[in-house]
């Protein structure tokens, strides 16, 4: 077979057009990588509190600063959307849930779910 | 690895514009990806403006059109024309389909025409499925027996034969491969849906006896669990067939074996 390197790529990304269930699954990579930097953020609350009350004010107050609750908030929604999508895919996994009406379905059920979640959590936080 | 960005060589520019006859009555608008390997420059974006009035009603149609009467160097595959060849792949207004089972005239404004994505393109519409072909190959899809060969034809009840209905169905034509970003990023090592759908045909076969060595050949953390259930082949399959499915009851098959 010949190498064909000097042949161009056709363009992907920037040419189809997204389904509701890929614009999912990339987001639930970018949310699981979310996650995964507000697991250092939470460790730092720990070490926080184990470092008195000082350090523990400061941690506070540096969370409840806007750029702090925006924050929160993003990563409280990753965590809704990464956990109703999550259990999507575990359906997935049973075989079950396959038909593009069902994908359609659970995609806007994950997005609502997830929303309502995270608004519900703050109004009872 | 995930390269988001076309190499140089493949970016697209602005290319001619055909505009429609004199006295034309009923003008859309395509525009089509166009690369001439021998002219050394990257692909373009060339513009018709066809008369849709004596025109027929699908894509094909009007790719046949441009060639016959506007321009003779537009290059793609066709053959049959009815959806069953597969050859006429290509991505229309951003989803892979068969252009002769696709109407010319949806929604309002320009159709995009551009070859299947990610793929190593040979000129303009056709683009290289080697790489696809041989990963078809691979799954080796032909019957693999080790029983003696009865003396008549190896039976299948109604059930079993209903099984293998759907993904038989496959014609090869590569829109899910094509639509699978995981397949764009690993094409080299995972073997996509396509290939996944036609390995899960044998699986199921009731008559096949190779299942064991096919699940072996299929336990891998490339060629079949780079799947990540993303949904695009499913969504885009011209003929309604459910690779994401088939993947996932292959995924089930190697789970429940080790019980």
């Amino acid at each position: 077979m010949m190498s064909n390197s000097e042949r161009p790529t056709s363009p992907h990304m920037s040419v189809y057009r997204w389904p509701i269930s890929m614009t999912l699954s990339i987001l639930h990579r970018m949310t699981g990588v979310a996650l995964a930097v507000g697991l250092v953020v939470y460790v730092a609350w720990l070490m926080a509190a184990a470092g008195g009350s000082n350090d523990y004010r400061q941690f506070v107050d540096l969370m409840q600063s806007p750029l702090g609750r925006i924050a929160l908030v993003g990563w409280s929604l990753a965590f809704f959307f990464h956990l109703c999508n999550g259990v999507r895919h575990l359906f997935w996994d049973t075989g079950r849930g396959f038909e593009m009406s069902q994908v359609n379905a659970s995609a806007w059920t994950v997005i609502v779910t997830s929303v309502v979640m995270t608004l519900l959590y703050w109004w009872l936080a | 690895m995930a390269e988001f960005r076309l190499p140089p060589n493949s970016r697209m520019t602005k290319g001619r514009h055909f505009p429609a006859p004199d006295g034309a009555t009923d003008i859309r608008r395509f525009v089509v990806y166009r690369y001439d390997p021998d002219s050394g420059e990257n692909p373009r974006m060339d513009t018709y403006d066809v008369d849709m009035a004596n025109c027929g009603p699908m894509v094909l149609d009007v790719l046949i059109k441009i060639k016959n009467e506007i321009d003779p160097t537009l290059t793609f595959r066709r053959s049959c024309r009815e959806g069953i060849c597969g050859s006429c792949a290509m991505n229309i207004d951003g989803g892979n389909t068969l252009a002769c089972t696709v109407t010319a005239e949806r929604g309002k404004g320009k159709t995009k025409i551009y070859p299947l994505p990610h793929m190593p393109v040979v000129k303009d519409l056709v683009p290289d499925l080697t790489n696809f072909y041989a990963q078809y190959a691979s799954i080796k899809p032909w019957l693999q027996t080790r029983t003696p060969p009865p003396d008549r034809e190896r039976l299948q009840s109604k059930e079993d034969q209903e099984r293998i209905d759907d993904p038989a169905a496959c014609i090869l034509c590569a829109c899910c491969s094509a639509g699978c970003p995981s397949y764009w990023w690993n094409s080299d090592r995972f073997l996509g849906p396509a290939a996944l759908l036609a390995a899960y045909r044998w699986l199921v076969d009731s008559r096949d006896e190779a299942t064991g060595e096919r699940l072996d050949d299929l336990e891998d953390p490339f060629r079949l669990y780079r799947c990540h259930t993303i949904m695009n082949c499913t969504q885009t399959c011209p003929k309604g067939l459910n690779p994401a499915q088939a993947i996932a009851e292959t995924k089930k098959m190697l789970i429940e074996r080790r019980h």
